[in-house]
C-alpha cells in the first residue's frame, strides 16, 4: 500500500479494501522502522493519528467521506498545529505548542486527512540542504545505497525525503526561494509552489512574508492537485491571500497539451548548469514536443539579479519577522537573565542557529539608516523588473521550463562552510518567488543515479495548467515512479 | 535677550473602535491583565494582522474634520525596536503614506483673535501594551490588553508660539475628536496623549532652534506646566551661552521637573520598511463620502450657522459652538425663547457663570434649555424685567419651581406695561418732586440730565411696587420732563 498514490489510496479506502486505521498503522510502522536513517520527521503524532484514522473510518462508513478522508499524510513543521508542538526546526520553538491551527492544517483536518506527524526542515525555512535544523540533518533516500549521505534539499527536506522514502504519500511544504521545488527535485518527487496569495499563510511561521507560500508535495501531479484542492482559497485571516475562485485542479489534468506554448529562458540554460543536467531537461522538453507542445527560447533579462535581490529582501523581512522570538511570551528563554538586555541577547544567541543569525544580521544591515536605499529599495526595484520579465514572457508562451537546481543532491557537509555556494542552489527558483508566479518541480530523469527535476513555471493563478502539463508528462514517463534502493 | 517660543505637537488619539486595529480582541479599558490579548496580539508565530475597517473610517472622519487631504493609498510600515510590551518586536505604523495628509485647525485665543495651526499629517498605528513595574518584586509584568488598540498619531507643524496656544489647540482637538465620536476623550485612561516639541529662537529669527520633545502629557494642566518648565529650562541654558541638546524628556507633573530620557545619539534606528503582511489600503471616494455622512456638525460649521441663522456675533457664536452640549442647550433655549441674542446672553452670562461657580458641566445643570428659553421669552415680551428675571432664574436653579410663568405669577414679578397706568404714576411722582423737576429742566449738560433721571426712577419703582416696566417709565419720564 505504501507505494500507492493518494488518489489510489483514496480509492482503496472507498472500495473498503483497507481501512484508514490499517493504512495509518502501516505508514506509522514504516516511519518507526525506516526514519532513523532519514530523520525526516521531527515528531510523529501516533496517538492522534490513530484516533483520527478511527474517526475517518467512521465518517466513511457514515457515507460522508471526502477524497482525503482517512488518507495519511504529514505537515512540514512550519504549519502551526493546534495542541501539537510546532518548531520551525528551531531550538527557539522546540517547546512551542500553538493554541491554534494554521488555515492549511485546519483545511486538511476538515477534509478528514490523517496527519502522521511534523516533518523536519531547515531552521525557520532558511536553507537549501536541511542541514540547519536544530533536530539534525535530513538524509536523502537517494544515494544511500551507494553509501553516501546526501542532502534532500531544503528547506522542505523532511517532507520531500519522507515522500521519496514512502513514509507518507504526501506532505505539505512551503517555498520562499525554492524550498518546495529544490527538495522535490533532489528527492525525485513532484512539488508545487502556488501563486503568492493562493494559499493562506495564516499559521505558517513566517520567514519572508512577501515571498512565503504554502504548497504541495507528493509523488504525482494528480496528488498535488488533490492537495491544492484542499489548500487553495481566500482566507480572511490573511490579508495577502487573494479572493479568487478556486477551480477543481483535478478537472483539467487530462486536457491534451497540443498547442501548449513552452518557453525556455535562455538565462536558465547557462554554464552554471552541468551538461548532464541540461541533457535531462532537454530530453524532458522533447517529450513535451511529442505531446504537441511548441517550444521557443525566451529571455528573462534580469534573472541574474534575482539572487542578489532575494538575499536583501528575504533577510530584511526575516529580521523583523523573527524579532518576536525574544524570550518574553513563549518559546526558548535563556537561564537566569540578569536584565532585559541580557534576556534578549542570550535568548536569541542561544535559541537561533548560525544560518538564522546570519540572515537576521544581513537583513538588519540592509534596513539600517544609510543603507536602506542602496539595499532594500534597490532590491525592490530589481524585484519589479523581474516581475515584468515574467509578465513579458507570458505574453509569448503559456509555461516556462527550466532545471530546478544546477546540480543533483550533494553530499552532506559539502557546502556548509560556503553560504554563497549554498545560496546559488536556488539560482533557478528564486526569481519565481520574487515575481509571485506558480511553479512546479517534476521528476525528469537521473544524473549519476540521482534525480533531476524539471521546473515548470506558470502565469499568475495558472496552477491548473501546470498540473495538467505535469500530469500529462507523467502519463508518458515513469521518472516519478522510480524508487530509491 | 528676547526669545520666540516654537511649539509643535504630536498627539496620540485612541480610536473608539470596539476591536483592535489588527485583531478581533476587545479594546475595552480596565479588564484583568492579558484577558483581551489574542494569539495575534501576543504575536504568536504564524499569526497575521487583519485591518479593522472601522479604524480607517474613524481616521478618515478625523481627516475630513481637520480639512485634510485623505491618503488614497494608505501603506503600513514596520517600526522595529525591542521592548517587552511590544510583542512583535516592531510597531505597525505608517511612515510615508499616512491616511491623513496636510490639514489645519483654527484655534481661538483669549484676546479674541484666532490662529491657524497646520496639521502635517495623521497616521494610523497600533498601541503597545503596558509594562507594570510595581508589584512584581523587581521583575516587570506585561499587560497586553492595550496592545493593538488603534491610534491615530496627529503631527502638527510648529505653528504654536506659547503654552496658551498649545493648550488651546489641544483642547480644540480634544473637543473635536470627542464630538465626532472617534475617541472617548478620557484623558485619565490615556485616550489622548500629548508629546510637545519645543524650541526657542532669538526674537524675529527665521532659523528654528534645536528642539526637545517632552513625552506623554495626559492633562492640559500638565501640558501647560511642562511647556512653561521647558521654555524656562531652555532659556536658562541659552542665556548662559549653552546649547540645547536634541533629546526626549520626561516631565513629572507632581514635582514640576523633567529629566532626559534619551538623546538623539541614543535614539533607535527604527529600520522602517513596508509591512509585507498588509497590502496598501486604497481609500476610494465612496468610502470617504460614507465617512463624511457620519460626521456630525463640526464646531466651526456650527459657529458659522449660529452667526447666519441667529445673527450672533463672532465671539458669542464661537463660545456657543465649541462644545456640542452647550450648543444643544442654547438651541433648545432659542426654540422656546425666540430672541436668540437674548438667549445667547443668558446662556453665556448668568447660566455659564452659575455652572462655573458650582463647577458643573452643562449636563449637570439643574435647569433645561427649554426652561431657560421660557424665561427668555418672558423677558423679550416685557412680562418680566431683567432684575425680576434674575429672581426667576434663581428659583429655577434651586429647583423650587420648574416653570418661569408660574414663578413670575407666584412672586408677583409681572411688569406693569399699561402706559395709561404708568403715566398716571409718573404724573403723581413728578408732582411730588417739583424742585428736582425744575433742576432737571434747567440743566444744560445732557450727561448730567441723564444722571438726574435716575433720581426719579427710585420713587417710580416704589410707587409701582417694583412692577413698573422700567423701559416704559423711562420713555414717559423723558416725554414729560422735556415738555
Amino acid at each position: 500500500m505504501h507505494n500507492k498514490s493518494v488518489a489510489e489510496l483514496s480509492r482503496e479506502l472507498e472500495s473498503g479494501k483497507i481501512s484508514s486505521v490499517e493504512l495509518t498503522r502501516e505508514f506509522l510502522d514504516r516511519i518507526k522502522a525506516e526514519d532513523k536513517q532519514y530523520n525526516s520527521f521531527i515528531a510523529v503524532t501516533e496517538d492522534q493519528a490513530m484516533a483520527d484514522a478511527k474517526a475517518a473510518d467512521e465518517q466513511r462508513a457514515a457515507g460522508n467521506a471526502s477524497v482525503w478522508t482517512g488518507v495519511p499524510f504529514a505537515h512540514k513543521d512550519i504549519f502551526c498545529t493546534k495542541g501539537v508542538a510546532t518548531t520551525a526546526g528551531s531550538k527557539m520553538l522546540a517547546n512551542f505548542v500553538p493554541p491554534y491551527d494554521s488555515t492549511v492544517t485546519a483545511n486538511f483536518r476538515a477534509a478528514g486527512a490523517v496527519c502522521l506527524g511534523k516533518t523536519n526542515m531547515d531552521e525557520f525555512a532558511m536553507g537549501s540542504s536541511n542541514e540547519s535544523s536544530f533536530f539534525g540533518p535530513v538524509t536523502n533516500p537517494w544515494g544511500l545505497s551507494a553509501g553516501e549521505k546526501r542532502v534532500p534539499g531544503g528547506s522542505s527536506g523532511g517532507s520531500a525525503a519522507a515522500i521519496a522514502a514512502r513514509l507518507v504519500p504526501a506532505a505539505t511544504a512551503t517555498d520562499t526561494g525554492g524550498s518546495i521545488r529544490q527538495p522535490a527535485a533532489l528527492c525525485g518527487i513532484t512539488g508545487l509552489k502556488p501563486t503568492y496569495g493562493r494559499v493562506s499563510r495564516y499559521g505558517i511561521i513566517a520567514f519572508a512574508s512577501s515571498l512565503d507560500q504554502g504548497g504541495t508535495m507528493a509523488r504525482t501531479a494528480e496528488d498535488n492537485a488533490l492537495m491544492l484542492n484542499v489548500m487553495a482559497g481566500f482566507d480572511p485571516k490573511d490579508s495577502t491571500s487573494v479572493d479568487r475562485a478556486v477551480p477543481d485542479y483535478t478537472a483539467t489534468l487530462n486536457e491534451p497539451l497540443k498547442g501548449l506554448r513552452v518557453g525556455l529562458p535562455k538565462e536558465y540554460f547557462s554554464d552554471q548548469l552541468s551538461p548532464a543536467m541540461e541533457q535531462q531537461i532537454r530530453n524532458a522538453v522533447k517529450e513535451y514536443e511529442k505531446l504537441g507542445a511548441t517550444v521557443k527560447e525566451v529571455s528573462l533579462p534580469h534573472a541574474k539579479l534575482a539572487i542578489a535581490a532575494y538575499y536583501v529582501i528575504a533577510p530584511a523581512e526575516a529580521s523583523a519577522n523573527l524579532s518576536r522570538f525574544d524570550g518574553v511570551r513563549y518559546g526558548y528563554r535563556c537561564e537566569n537573565p540578569q536584565d532585559l538586555n541580557d534576556l534578549y541577547t542570550r535568548t536569541r544567541a542561544e535559541g537561533f542557529g548560525d544560518e538564522v543569525k546570519r540572515r537576521i544580521l544581513v537583513g538588519t544591515y540592509a534596513l539600517s539608516a544609510g543603507y536602506f536605499d542602496a539595499y532594500y529599495l534597490k532590491a525592490q526595484k530589481v524585484r519589479r523588473l523581474i516581475q515584468q520579465d515574467f509578465i513579458n514572457a507570458f505574453k509569448e508562451v503559456d509555461v516556462l521550463m527550466s532545471p530546478v537546481s544546477p546540480s543533483p543532491a550533494f553530499v552532506q557537509g559539502a557546502n556548509t562552510n560556503d553560504p554563497v555556494t549554498m545560496y546559488l542552489e536556488d539560482i533557478f527558483t528564486i526569481a519565481v518567488n520574487l515575481a509571485g508566479v506558480p511553479a512546479m518541480s517534476v521528476p525528469a530523469g537521473f544524473v549519476d543515479g540521482l534525480p533531476v527535476g524539471l521546473q515548470i513555471i506558470g502565469n499568475y493563478f495558472d496552477e491548473a495548467r501546470l498540473l495538467n502539463a505535469a500530469h500529462q508528462f507523467q502519463q508518458v514517463t515513469d521518472w516519478h515512479q522510480k524508487l530509491p534502493q | 535677550m528676547q526669545w520666540d517660543i516654537v511649539i509643535g505637537l504630536e498627539i496620540h488619539v485612541q480610536l473608539a473602535t470596539k476591536t483592535k486595529i489588527f485583531s478581533g480582541s476587545s479594546t475595552a479599558f480596565g479588564a484583568e491583565p492579558n484577558t483581551q490579548a489574542s494569539a495575534v496580539d501576543l504575536a504568536m508565530p504564524g499569526t497575521l494582522p487583519v485591518p479593522n475597517e472601522q479604524a480607517f473610517r474613524y481616521a478618515v472622519m478625523f481627516g475630513l474634520a481637520v480639512n485634510a487631504e485623505i491618503g488614497r493609498r494608505s501603506v503600513f510600515d514596520r517600526k522595529n525596536y525591542f521592548y517587552p510590551d511590544l510583542p512583535k518586536g516592531y510597531q505597525t505604523t505608517q511612515l510615508d503614506h499616512p491616511i491623513v495628509g496636510p490639514g489645519f485647525v483654527d484655534i481661538d485665543l483669549a484676546d479674541g483673535s484666532s490662529k491657524r495651526v497646520r496639521i502635517h499629517h495623521a497616521h494610523l498605528e497600533e498601541d503597545a501594551g503596558k509594562s507594570l513595574h510595581e508589584d512584581f518584586h523587581g521583575m516587570t509584568g506585561i499587560d497586553l490588553n492595550r496592545a493593538g488598540t488603534p491610534l491615530i498619531e496627529i503631527v502638527t507643524e510648529p505653528d504654536m508660539n506659547s503654552a496658551e496656544e498649545a493648550v488651546a489647540f489641544a483642547k480644540k482637538l480634544h473637543s473635536l475628536v470627542s464630538s465626532i465620536g472617534i475617541c472617548d476623550g478620557d484623558m485619565s485612561q490615556g485616550s489622548l496623549r500629548f508629546d510637545v516639541n519645543i524650541s526657542l529662537k532669538p526674537k524675529g529669527s527665521d532659523e528654528l532652534g534645536t528642539r526637545t520633545e517632552t513625552k506623554n502629557l495626559n492633562s492640559f494642566r500638565f501640558m501647560e506646566q511642562a511647556i512653561a518648565h521647558e521654555v524656562e529650562r531652555q532659556m536658562d541654558i541659552l542665556e548662559d551661552g549653552g546649547r540645547i541638546i536634541q533629546e526626549t524628556r520626561l516631565y513629572n507633573g507632581e514635582r514640576d521637573e523633567s529629566r532626559s530620557m534619551r538623546s538623539k545619539e541614543e535614539a533607535n534606528d527604527y529600520r522602517y520598511f513596508p509591512c509585507p503582511d498588509l497590502l496598501p489600503v486604497v481609500i476610494d471616494d465612496g468610502f470617504i463620502e460614507s465617512a463624511r455622512d457620519l460626521l456630525p456638525e463640526l464646531p466651526d460649521e456650527r459657529k458659522a450657522r449660529f452667526m447666519e441663522q441667529y445673527g450672533l456675533n463672532d465671539y458669542d457664536a464661537r463660545l456657543l459652538s465649541d462644545d456640542a452640549r452647550i450648543s444643544a442647550f442654547f438651541e433648545e433655549a432659542v426654540g422656546h425663547g425666540k430672541d436668540a441674542k437674548l438667549a445667547a446672553n443668558w446662556v453665556l452670562g448668568e447660566f455659564s457663570a452659575r455652572l462655573n461657580a458650582e463647577d458643573k458641566t452643562v449636563v449637570q445643570a439643574p435647569i433645561t434649555g427649554s426652561q431657560l428659553g421660557e424665561l427668555v421669552a418672558r423677558i423679550a415680551d416685557n412680562t418680566v424685567s431683567s432684575s425680576g428675571a434674575k429672581k426667576v432664574f434663581e428659583t429655577l436653579w434651586k429647583g423650587d419651581a420648574d416653570n418661569a410663568d408660574a414663578i413670575i405669577e407666584a412672586q408677583g414679578l409681572k411688569q406693569v406695561s399699561d402706559t395709561g397706568a404708568l403715566e398716571q404714576m409718573v404724573d403723581e411722582v413728578l408732582a411730588g418732586m417739583p424742585d428736582q423737576v425744575a433742576q432737571y429742566q434747567q440743566e444744560a449738560d445732557p450727561k448730567k440730565q441723564k444722571k438726574m433721571l435716575g433720581g426719579f426712577m427710585g420713587p417710580l419703582m416704589k410707587a409701582s411696587k417694583g412692577q413698573g416696566n422700567p423701559k416704559l417709565f423711562n420713555e414717559i419720564l423723558l416725554k414729560k420732563l422735556n415738555n
